[in-house]
């Protein structure tokens, strides 16, 4: 990172001034411990070469869980204005819409710790996961080209779940402008038989324990409360996704060459926001994020009916109610205020949140006076956290926050320091439960691999992007 | 010796290959790619398949190769034993694949590589041969 220059601003913010090809300054949420991790690996390096980036507005801003990507920094925001701004496959990412959802149940900790190795074990049998995993469903190209343009509207017509749980989801569950013609054959032929599936790597379902509210009112109006068991689901597009997102890196390099945008890394490869190739890319990515969110809609009510099935209780005895749904890779269309005008900017958030504030247009009713729902999950060992939004991730972030711990070790690195140990038995130790598809992910995901998740909340609270509700704790997780 | 060492990315997975020649070199990415995502042991070259890839420049070249080798697994749910370079130049390649598909009976999967990148790619020539670094997404 040798030739970054970081210069600190205020107690959570660091800048990197323009320089050289820069159109913006960078600036980095850390804190001093966040900041001596971050600053070892090249991720500072990809904040300034975001900001490279033509029609990019303010800052290329990086969370405090920022690592290295490739191209974008995973815990990137960018936004650029919709006249002259570019938008890029690679500040989507592969996994378009990853994402995260909480549901809380009737459940309490006390009358689930003595069936806790039924309980996971029935998640475990009934919710595909692991390497390749490919679901109950395959859908034909016509029932999958619905699935694309409808999102969790379609799981919900076919009986995943129910009509109310839409609202309680970004953007309903369903991005406009989904165009299945914007999609290749390849990622249709990818993306028939993984709906509703939870994947491999870093997703995961964690049945969790509300543990500490910080916000008593907005605890209750979400419905959580201390003791409640809730079940955390992070998965996104599969392969469908990382499919479409590498059609259009390879479409994307050749035209930026044609265009003549100067990148500083190919992986950067954009188009122009009112291109064809840019219009075309965003109804794709449409595609996969309605793809991501049916997904979801169908794991979660996977997991209601293995936890039925576990429990020998009904569906209104369990009480599964949906608090949000977030994605944290994706670019929108979104208006914000920059400099006292409005503009009307494609934010890109890579491995970042949308934190929008109470009194949001966009939200509904039911979100307007809390703001909108966060969820921050830690590694296995942790839990999660909710927040919310605020008035100040609007002013400062694009209405951005953080999406979760951000490794510190490589992948590798976590191998090795796994290496004799059984992390199956150090998270019974700790409480936690788990059960994985395949032996290597559990040891790729040991907690030391990331950074301290209460570290990362506290800054993104302290600074004033989201502010913090309730803390999870971990009791059983299904890792791909 | 495996024609192959992985290295450090704080998220992914780093590959560096070497080959005496450049068609060994495309030769061994395919085997590295496959001999991480499964137990190649257990893989016959049952069935042959042909591989036409074109690019930009050698990195170019390089890259849409491993998405076409990726694509057999991530697509096709098709296993690679070896891979043999009929042609190569710097803009097109032509390659016969043999393997078989995916059974899972039979196979075990190790290791999803979910997607090649772009980032810090390299094909170059070295005193001894070939060499190539690649970052995946996995």
């Amino acid at each position: 990172m040798s030739e970054i220059k970081l210069r600190r601003l205020d107690e959570y913010r660091w800048e990197i001034p323009r320089e050289g090809a820069m159109r913006v300054p960078g600036i980095i949420y850390a804190s001093d411990k966040l900041m001596k991790v971050m600053g070892k690996d090249e991720s500072p390096k990809q904040v300034a070469n975001v900001a490279q980036l033509p029609g990019i507005v303010k800052h290329s801003l990086a969370m405090p869980d920022m690592h290295w990507g490739y191209g974008f920094p995973i815990g990137g925001v960018a936004a650029f204005d919709i006249n002259g701004g570019i938008v890029s496959p690679g500040g989507v990412g592969y996994d378009i819409n990853c994402g995260c959802r909480l549901v809380v149940t009737n459940l309490r900790r006390e009358e689930i710790r003595p069936q806790m190795a039924k309980i996971v074990n029935a998640l475990f049998q009934h919710v595909p996961s692991g390497v390749g995993s490919r679901g109950a469903l395959k859908l034909s190209r016509s029932e999958e080209k619905r699935v694309l343009v409808e999102g969790a509207r379609w799981a919900v017509k076919n009986g995943y779940g129910s009509q109310g749980d839409l609202e309680s989801m970004e953007d309903g569950g369903c991005l406009p402008g989904a165009d299945p013609e914007a999609v290749s054959e390849r990622a249709l032929e990818r993306g028939k038989d993984q709906v509703g599936t939870l994947g491999s790597g870093n997703h995961f379902l964690e049945v969790e324990i509300v543990e500490e509210i910080f916000d008593r009112d907005v605890a209750s109006a979400l419905g959580i409360e201390v003791g409640q068991v809730a079940v955390l689901i992070h998965s996104g597009s599969r392969g469908f996704g990382h499919q479409v997102c590498d059609d259009y890196l390879a479409k994307l390099v050749k035209h930026v060459d044609k265009i003549g945008i100067n990148l500083p890394d190919r992986q950067l490869a954009c188009a122009y926001i009112q291109s064809t190739e840019g219009q075309q890319y965003l109804s794709a990515m449409a595609c996969a994020a309605n793809y991501a969110w049916a997904n979801r809609q169908m794991l979660m009510h996977w997991t209601g009916e293995a936890l039925e099935k576990a429990l020998g209780m009904g569906p209104r005895e369990l009480g599964m109610r949906l608090v949000y749904d977030v994605c944290h890779n994706i670019a929108k269309i979104e208006e914000h205020i920059v400099d006292g005008k409005k503009m009307t900017l494609c934010v890109h958030r890579k491995g970042a949140t949308r934190a929008f504030p109470p009194g949001h247009p966009a939200l509904p009713q039911k979100f307007r006076k809390t703001g909108q729902p966060v969820l921050i999950p830690g590694d296995m060992g942790t839990g999660s956290y909710v927040l919310v939004g605020t008035e100040k991730a609007m002013e400062k972030t694009f209405g951005s926050t953080c999406h979760g711990a951000g490794r510190v070790l490589s992948r590798a690195a976590a191998i090795k320091a796994s290496k004799g140990r059984s992390i199956h038995r150090e998270m019974e130790n700790r409480g936690v439960l788990v059960m994985s598809a395949a032996k290597g992910t559990l040891a790729e995901e040991i907690p030391e691999a990331y950074k301290n998740i209460d570290e990362v909340v506290n800054v993104v609270h302290g600074a004033g992007l989201s502010r913090k509700v309730a803390k999870l704790r971990a009791v059983g997780c299904i890792k791909g | 010796m495996k024609p192959y060492t992985t290295f450090d990315h704080t998220a992914d997975l780093g590959l560096a290959i070497t080959g005496a020649s450049e068609e060994v070199l495309f030769a061994n990415a395919a085997f590295a790619v496959f001999d991480i995502i499964t137990d190649l042991g257990r893989v016959e070259p049952r069935e042959t398949r042909r591989v036409l890839v074109e690019g930009d420049s050698r990195e170019d070249l390089f890259i849409n190769f491993l998405r076409e080798i990726l694509y057999l697994y991530n697509g096709e749910r098709w296993l690679l034993k070896e891979l043999r370079v009929i042609t190569i130049d710097e803009k097109a390649l032509e390659a016969e694949a043999r393997g078989e598909p995916f059974d899972g009976q039979k196979h075990e999967i190790c290791k999803e590589i979910k997607a090649v990148t772009y980032h810090q790619a390299q094909v170059r020539k070295t005193p001894d041969g070939w060499a190539a670094r690649v970052i995946f997404d996995v």
